[in-house]
């Protein structure tokens, strides 16, 4: 078993073709203490084996969502592990304590950029009006929720902007293994 | 009388028509009904026909022809890895046999030349009877066909010293007109030489071109021509006509045009073998068997039972099941064509006296004819013994309902029958190899022996009550048989198959089978993808390029289908696959990576 604290759950159908988020899959990586676990890499036949994923679950402080934002929500691989490994009385339910106080850090890309997420917009609704599913199962599992690390507008973004996102998110990691609980 | 060759051919022809039907109606086999319409229109039947001894030379060229197929069945590896069968195997058989015969004959007071020659002559078997009754019950590739096939090859190898020892012992020894020793040697390695090496060099090329030529008569021609010119070559350098042929289908067995040798001499090699067992029939000499018939059939008695004694004995040091022993015993338990020759050379030496000889070649005769009656006594009275334990669980019909059979288990069928089980599915087996069968009963599985092409073994089986039948069997010919018999006789019940290569799938998807699976498709598709793994593709995507060439190619073996229809006129099946897959190749080029770099970041 890894002896990791932060558990990174990265899940990209495409990576061969992501410009940020295999940069912050990077840059999780290249941390002591962070595992960064590739979901696609891992099953691509969506085969989920439960009891190691409740494993590195457990062994984990914090647990990162990483991916990019796919019709509002996350990628099919990484639902069929929420729906596979958070199991009732495991991850909620009575006596479930598993996962009771980790954090929860979603991070996520969008390709629109931030203003098409309004009323009357492409997307009609601001973007955090599609976090509560996220929320909401972060909230059942007992996880305490972290400020979402969100980039807009991964389509159209100059590499400046992606490096300063990816220090940035690089930083929010770092900080939780100093145990500078700043929030993240 | 005076005939023509017409006229011949229709006798022949009419008393195998006749004889041949109406004996398999009778269940007593298709040998049995060639030697009894040679009976029937042989000297001492309805004299139909006069010179015996010409018919049963000619005939001989059958028995070439059978080892030409079963040699083109036989790749040079494979024959290698028989040799140990063939050599230590055949050898204990020949001489075990002749010196238990010989002992016998000493015992009685027979002059020991003629006991010797008797003896050696009578331990060869019948190559025509035992190959063609393991070729139609599809047991060549069990423990005991095997076992049967390399004595039979060594009989042939033996017979040659054996026809060269009986002028030592004669009165006569009329020295041979032929060159000395080591010329005869020379010769012999040359002509073998000049056979492997022509067989790759000149053979081979010679055969495309007349494939090319896409006349099919032509390449018939060919084939006949080059079985015929092989098997004079070694009858002239002082080899049986039989092993040159089998030499010579083992050096063509890798060719590409092994499969449209096999289909254009195949009738050729049924009618003649069919002629050769109504020529047998005709020897039989009643005169010498009514003059003396006790001493002849206590001669045959005795002979049948101190064979048949040898070969249960040596069946289990040759590693053969339980059930297959007398079987194995009884295929081999007849004197062969190799008796008539040594016989006759015996005679014209004078080692014996010509009634000596004529009373031996009946007894070799008959014993030919009791090979079929064993069998049949095999079939109905040993083997439903043998599966006594098997039937009375069959019985148990409440138990057998709602289960899926499994029709093949060798390497292909014992997976699905594997992953059933762990699902707790009912499973019933059939299987011929006693020796898998075995293994099975010991884990309870319900396992059925035999052919499971005949109907009376699936209804055994239980295929009235059968949810599924999964047509594992290996054997194309044997699977389109299965496919055909269920759809006639349990037209309910689902087929699933496993399809050896792209021509077989259309053949069963003629028969109407939908659930089908190329047996290499699945498997090939899968290490491709680690491939495109260790090339750097991710998990994911080798697994969607996968996904994706696998729906493409389905769709393309299906859009070629009706193609295949249309070209059954095709000189070579191997032609035939090649042409599909070119079509192929041309239509997975076409399927162009239509990604764009847009929507992901």
């Amino acid at each position: 078993m890894p002896n990791h604290r932060i558990l990174v759950l990265y899940a990209h159908p495409a990576p061969h073709r992501s410009r940020i988020n295999r940069r912050l899959a990077e840059a999780a990586r290249s941390l002591d203490g962070v595992l960064l676990h590739d979901l696609y890499e891992t099953y691509p036949d969506f085969f989920i084996d439960v009891a190691r994923e409740q494993a590195l679950a457990e062994q984990a402080e914090l647990i990162v969502f990483l991916h990019p934002v796919r019709w509002y929500g996350m990628p099919s691989l990484l639902k069929e592990w929420v729906d596979a490994v958070l199991q009732p009385g495991w991850a909620y339910g009575p006596g479930a304590t598993a996962l009771r106080g980790k954090g929860y850090l979603l991070a996520v890309t969008t390709g629109s950029p931030e203003q098409t997420y309004a009323a009357g917009e492409r997307h009609g609704h601001p973007f955090e009006a599609f976090l509560p599913p996220f929320r909401q199962t972060a909230a059942l599992c007992g996880m305490r929720w972290l400020a979402p690390h969100i980039l807009h507008g991964a389509n159209s973004l100059d590499d400046a902007a992606v490096d300063a996102h990816v220090a940035a998110f690089r930083a929010r990691l770092l900080a939780h293994l100093e145990g500078r609980h700043d929030g993240a | 009388m005076e005939h023509s060759l017409l006229t011949n051919a229709l006798i022949y022809l009419a008393a195998a028509v006749v004889a041949v039907p109406l004996a398999k109606r009778l269940g007593l086999g298709a040998v049995l009904g060639y030697l009894l319409a040679g009976m029937a229109i042989g000297p001492w039947g309805l004299k139909l026909i006069g010179d015996v001894e010409d018919i049963l030379h000619f005939s001989e060229f059958g028995v070439v022809l059978l080892l030409f197929l079963i040699g083109l069945e036989l790749e040079p590896d494979r024959l290698w890895s028989l040799r140990r069968q063939i050599f230590g195997w055949g050898m204990a058989q020949v001489l075990l046999v002749a010196a238990a015969l010989f002992g016998a004959a000493l015992l009685v007071g027979i002059d020991w030349r003629v006991a010797l020659i008797a003896s050696l002559g009578l331990s060869l078997s019948s190559t025509a009877i035992a190959l063609a009754t393991l070729g139609e019950r599809n047991l060549m590739q069990t423990p005991a066909g095997q076992a049967g096939f390399a004595l039979l090859l060594f009989q042939d190898i033996a017979a040659i010293p054996m026809i060269a020892l009986v002028p030592v012992l004669g009165v006569a020894v009329a020295d041979s007109a032929g060159p000395h020793g080591w010329q005869n040697a020379a010769r012999l390695a040359a002509v073998i030489a000049g056979v492997v090496v022509g067989g790759r060099y000149l053979v081979r090329p010679a055969l495309r071109i007349i494939a090319k030529a896409g006349m099919r008569e032509i390449f018939t021609a060919f084939a006949l021509l080059l079985v015929i010119a092989i098997s004079l070559l070694m009858q002239w350098v002082g080899l049986s006509m039989a092993l040159g042929a089998f030499m010579a289908g083992v050096l063509l067995a890798d060719s590409e045009y092994r499969h449209a040798l096999e289909t254009d001499l195949e009738p050729f090699k049924g009618l003649l073998l069919g002629l050769f067992f109504i020529a047998v029939g005709m020897s039989v000499d009643f005169g010498v068997f009514l003059s003396k018939p006790l001493l002849i059939l206590g001669l045959v008695l005795g002979f049948l039972a101190i064979k048949l004694a040898v070969l249960f004995l040596l069946s289990f040091r040759f590693g053969i099941a339980r059930g297959q022993r007398w079987l194995f015993a009884f295929l081999l338990s007849q004197g062969g064509e190799f008796a008539f020759v040594v016989f006759g050379a015996a005679a014209t030496a004078r080692v014996f006296a010509p009634e000596t000889g004529s009373m031996l070649v009946a007894v070799v005769a008959l014993s030919m004819v009791s090979t079929p009656l064993l069998l049949l006594f095999h079939d109905k009275v040993l083997e439903p013994r043998y599966r006594g334990q098997n039937k009375r669980e069959a019985d148990a019909i409440e138990d057998n309902e709602g289960h899926v059979i499994i029709a093949g288990f060798g390497r292909f069928g014992q997976i699905i029958g594997r992953l059933l089980n762990a699902n707790r599915v009912k499973l019933t087996i059939l299987d011929h190899d006693p020796d898998q069968i075995e293994l099975l009963r010991r884990f309870g599985f319900k396992v059925f022996y035999g052919d499971a092409t005949r109907v009376d073994l699936l209804t055994a089986a239980g295929a009235a009550k059968a949810r599924a039948l999964v047509l594992a069997i290996d054997d194309i010919d044997d699977s389109l048989a299965l496919a055909d018999a269920v759809r006639e006789n349990f037209p309910e019940l689902p087929i699933l198959a496993r399809a050896r290569n792209v021509t077989h799938l259309y053949q069963l998807m003629d028969r109407g089978v939908t659930v089908i699976e190329r047996e290499t498709f699945e498997s090939a598709l899968q290490l491709g993808r680690r491939v495109l793994g260790q090339l750097g593709f991710g998990a994911y995507r080798a697994r969607e390029a996968t996904l994706k060439f696998r729906e493409h190619n389905k769709n393309s073996v299906d859009a070629v289908y009706p193609f295949y229809k249309d070209r059954e006129q095709y000189v070579s099946m191997a032609k035939r696959a090649r042409d599909e897959l070119n079509e192929m190749f041309a239509r997975d080029l076409k399927n162009i990576d239509n990604e764009t770099d847009k929507g992901w970041d």
